[in-house]
C-alpha cells in the first residue's frame, strides 16, 4: 500500500470517526475509548518493533491518569489541556526512568519486569488509601477545555475531535520515526542486536529512546482516558489492562503505526459484541482471536493490509 | 515480632514454598525444553485446584478413608496435567513452533485467557475447597505452637519428593538423560536420534501435572477464587526469574526465599503482601540480569 493511499485512509478514518460521533452522541465515548486504547497500543507496538514485548505497560496510562487527578485535587481550576500534558510529562519522566532499568533484560525477563513494577504500583495505589482513594480510585470532575468551561456533550465533542487530531499527529510522528534512523535502529535490536553494536550502536541506549516514546504514548492514552471516564482507579494499571493493550498491538500488526488504530476499533466491536450477546465468555472471545491472528495473520492486520511494504519496497 | 509469630510465619512460609515450588518446577522444565514461558501454566494450577475439590467434595459425601482422599488429589492432578498439557501442547504450541518467540508466548497467553473463562463457566465464581482433608490429618505441636500436618509435614514433603524424583529421573533414567539433552540443545539433541518432539510433549506433560499437583494440594488449604491462576503464574514466573530460567536447583531455594519472605509480610506488614515477591524479583535481578543460579550463555552473532 502507498503512502498516499494510507494517508487517504487515515483521512477518511479519522473523519467517519468525527462525523459518527458527532451524528450519534452515544458512540463519542465508545470512540474516545478506541482512540485511547489506539494510543497505548502504538506505544506497545513501539517495543514489539524491538522485538520485546511489555506486560506491564497499562502503568504509564495510569501514572498519567492519577498524575492528572492529584494535580486537580491540588489546584481545582486547573485547564484540562493543562492536565494532560502534565500527565504525559509525568508518564515520560517515569518511563525515562524506569527504562534505564529495564532496557538490560530481553525477552520474557523485560515483559514480566514491566509486570512486576506495574503490579508494584498497581497494589500501592489499592493500598495506600489516603494518597490515592484506594480501590475506589480518584474522581476528576470536567476541567475547562483551553480556557472554555464546557457542558457534558461539548465537552465530549472537543475530546473527540482533540482525540483524533492527537492520535493522527502521533500517528504520524512514530511511523516517521519507525523510518528514521533511530527507528531502524530499534527495528535492528530485534533482528540483531549483537550486529547493531558492532556497527557502534548503543543497543540499550537505542531501546531506551524506544521505551521512552512508548511510555509517553501510553501516557497521552491513560490522561485521555481520565478525562473521558471522569474517574481513575488502580485497574488502570492492573495487568489485564497492559494484556489488552498487547493484544490491540498484535491484532493491528507492527508494520505501521496506524495499525494499532485499526485494532482499537476491532477490539471495541468485538467488545461490544461480546457485552450484547456473549456476557461472561469476555476473555475467552479475546483468546480464540488472538489465536486466530496469530496462525492465520501473524503480521495483523496492517501486515494483511500491506501497509508496511511501499511499492518499490514490494519487489525485493 | 515475637518469636511465636516468627515461626508461625516461617510454618506458614515453609508448606506455601512447597506449593510455589511445584509449581515453579513445571513451569521452568517447560522452559528448559520449550524455550517458552507458558503463561497457560496458571491455569493448570487453577484447574488442577478446582478439580481437586470436586472431587474431594464428592469422597467426603461417600465417607471415603483419609487415603483415598489424598489420592484423590493426585488423580486430579494427574488428569488435568495430561489433559490441559496435550491440548496447548499439541493444539497450540506444534502449530507456533516456528513463529517469532514473542508469538508463542501470546499463543500461551491467549489459551490462558480461554481457560479462564472456561474455570468461570464450569465452577462459577463461588469460593471452593477441600478443608475436610486438613481437618482429618490433625494437628502437630511444635515449640507450643499448633500447627496443621498437612501444613507442616504433607505438603514439604510432596515438594520434596517432587524433586528428588526429578533430579533422579533426569539424571539417571534414559527419557530424563534425553530431556536433559534437548534442554542443552535441540538441533545437536535431534542429530543424535534423539524426538524432540516425543520428548517436548512429555516434558510438557511433566510439567503440567506439577503444576496442577501444585493447585490440587492448594485447594484444601485456600479457598479457590477466579484469579488464583493469575496470582500464581506471576508469583510462579517471579521464583523461576529470579533463580534463573530452567534452574531447578535455584528454584528450591528461590520459592523457599520468596515463601517465607511473603508470610513474614503477612504477618508484619500484610499491606506489602502482593508486593514482597516482585520486590525480591526486581532487586535481585538489578544485581544478577539473569538470575540467582544461571551460567553463561554464548552470544549469537
Amino acid at each position: 500500500m502507498s503512502p498516499s493511499m494510507i494517508r487517504i485512509l487515515v483521512t477518511l478514518g479519522a473523519l467517519a470517526m468525527v462525523g459518527l460521533g458527532l451524528a450519534l452522541p452515544w458512540l463519542k465515548t465508545p470512540a474516545i475509548f478506541v482512540l485511547s486504547y489506539g494510543l497505548a497500543a502504538l506505544g506497545v507496538v513501539v517495543m514489539l518493533r524491538g522485538g520485546q514485548i511489555s506486560f506491564g505497560h497499562a502503568m504509564y496510562a495510569c501514572i498519567a491518569g492519577y498524575t492528572v487527578a492529584f494535580i486537580q485535587r491540588a489546584h481545582p481550576e486547573t485547564d484540562g489541556v493543562v492536565l494532560v500534558i502534565a500527565g504525559v510529562a509525568a508518564a515520560t519522566v517515569a518511563g525515562g526512568l524506569i527504562g534505564v532499568f529495564v532496557v538490560r533484560y530481553r525477552a520474557i525477563f523485560f515483559g514480566m519486569l514491566n509486570l512486576a513494577l506495574s503490579m508494584v504500583l498497581f497494589s500501592l495505589l489499592a493500598k495506600l488509601y489516603e494518597f490515592s482513594g484506594g480501590t475506589d480510585g480518584l474522581r476528576i470532575s470536567r476541567p475547562p477545555l483551553a480556557g472554555v468551561t464546557l457542558e457534558r456533550d461539548g465537552f465530549e465533542s472537543v475530546l473527540l475531535v482533540a482525540s483524533v487530531a492527537i492520535a493522527m499527529f502521533l500517528g504520524w510522528l512514530v511511523q516517521r520515526y519507525f523510518r528514521s534512523a533511530a527507528g531502524e535502529a530499534l527495528a535492528g535490536v530485534k533482528t540483531n542486536e549483537a550486529r547493531l553494536e558492532y556497527l557502534g550502536l548503543s543497543a540499550q541506549r537505542v531501546l531506551w529512546f524506544g521505551y521512552v516514546i512508548s511510555a509517553a504514548l501510553v501516557g497521552m492514552s491513560g490522561a485521555l482516558f481520565a478525562l473521558v471516564q471522569g474517574l481513575v482507579t488502580p485497574e488502570m494499571g492492573y495487568w489485564l489492562r497492559s494484556g489488552e493493550f498487547v493484544f490491540i498491538a498484535i491484532l493491528g500488526g507492527s508494520v505501521h503505526a496506524f495499525g494499532a488504530f485499526l485494532g482499537a476499533v476491532l477490539f471495541e466491536l468485538i467488545k461490544l459484541t461480546a457485552a450484547a450477546y456473549l456476557t461472561g465468555v469476555w476473555q475467552m472471545l479475546l483468546g480464540i482471536t488472538l489465536i486466530a491472528v496469530i496462525l492465520v495473520a501473524p503480521t495483523g492486520i496492517a501486515g494483511l493490509l500491506r501497509m508496511g511494504t511501499r511499492p518499490t519496497e514490494a519487489h525485493r | 515480632m515475637t518469636f511465636d509469630l516468627l515461626l508461625l510465619a516461617l510454618a506458614d512460609g515453609f508448606s506455601y514454598a512447597g506449593l510455589l515450588f511445584l509449581v515453579a518446577l513445571g513451569l521452568t522444565l517447560i522452559f528448559g525444553v520449550m524455550g517458552i514461558v507458558n503463561v497457560a501454566h496458571g491455569s493448570f494450577y487453577a484447574f488442577g485446584g478446582y478439580t481437586a475439590a470436586t472431587i474431594a467434595l464428592w469422597l467426603v459425601e461417600r465417607q471415603a478413608p483419609t487415603f483415598v482422599l489424598l489420592g484423590g488429589l493426585l488423580v486430579a492432578a494427574v488428569v488435568v496435567g495430561v489433559i490441559l498439557g496435550t491440548a496447548v501442547e499439541a493444539g497450540l504450541l506444534r502449530r507456533v513452533q516456528d513463529k517469532d518467540p514473542i508469538l508463542q508466548l501470546l499463543v500461551t497467553f491467549a489459551a490462558f485467557m480461554i481457560f479462564e473463562d472456561l474455570q468461570r463457566l464450569i465452577w462459577g465464581a463461588q469460593p471452593q475447597t477441600a478443608a475436610e482433608i486438613v481437618d482429618r490429618l490433625g494437628n502437630v505441636e511444635l515449640f507450643d505452637v499448633t500447627y496443621t500436618v498437612y501444613q507442616v509435614i504433607l505438603i514439604p514433603a510432596v515438594a520434596a519428593i517432587a524433586y528428588l524424583l526429578l533430579r533422579g529421573f533426569l539424571r539417571r533414567t534414559r527419557i530424563g538423560k534425553q530431556i536433559v539433552a534437548v534442554t542443552h540443545s535441540r538441533e545437536v539433541a535431534t542429530a543424535l536420534g534423539i524426538n524432540a518432539r516425543r520428548i517436548g510433549w512429555l516434558t510438557f506433560l511433566i510439567g503440567a501435572v506439577l503444576g496442577a499437583l501444585g493447585g490440587a494440594l492448594a485447594a484444601p488449604i485456600t479457598s479457590l477464587v477466579p484469579g488464583v491462576g493469575t496470582d500464581m503464574i506471576v508469583l510462579s514466573f517471579s521464583v523461576v526469574a529470579t533463580a534463573g530460567l530452567g534452574q531447578i536447583t535455584g528454584a528450591l531455594i528461590t520459592a523457599l526465599m520468596i515463601g517465607v519472605a511473603r508470610s513474614i509480610a503477612v504477618y508484619t506488614m500484610p499491606e506489602l503482601e502482593v508486593v514482597v515477591p516482585y520486590l525480591i524479583m526486581v532487586v535481585v535481578l538489578l544485581i544478577r540480569p539473569s538470575g540467582l543460579f544461571t551460567v553463561a550463555q554464548a552470544r549469537r552473532i
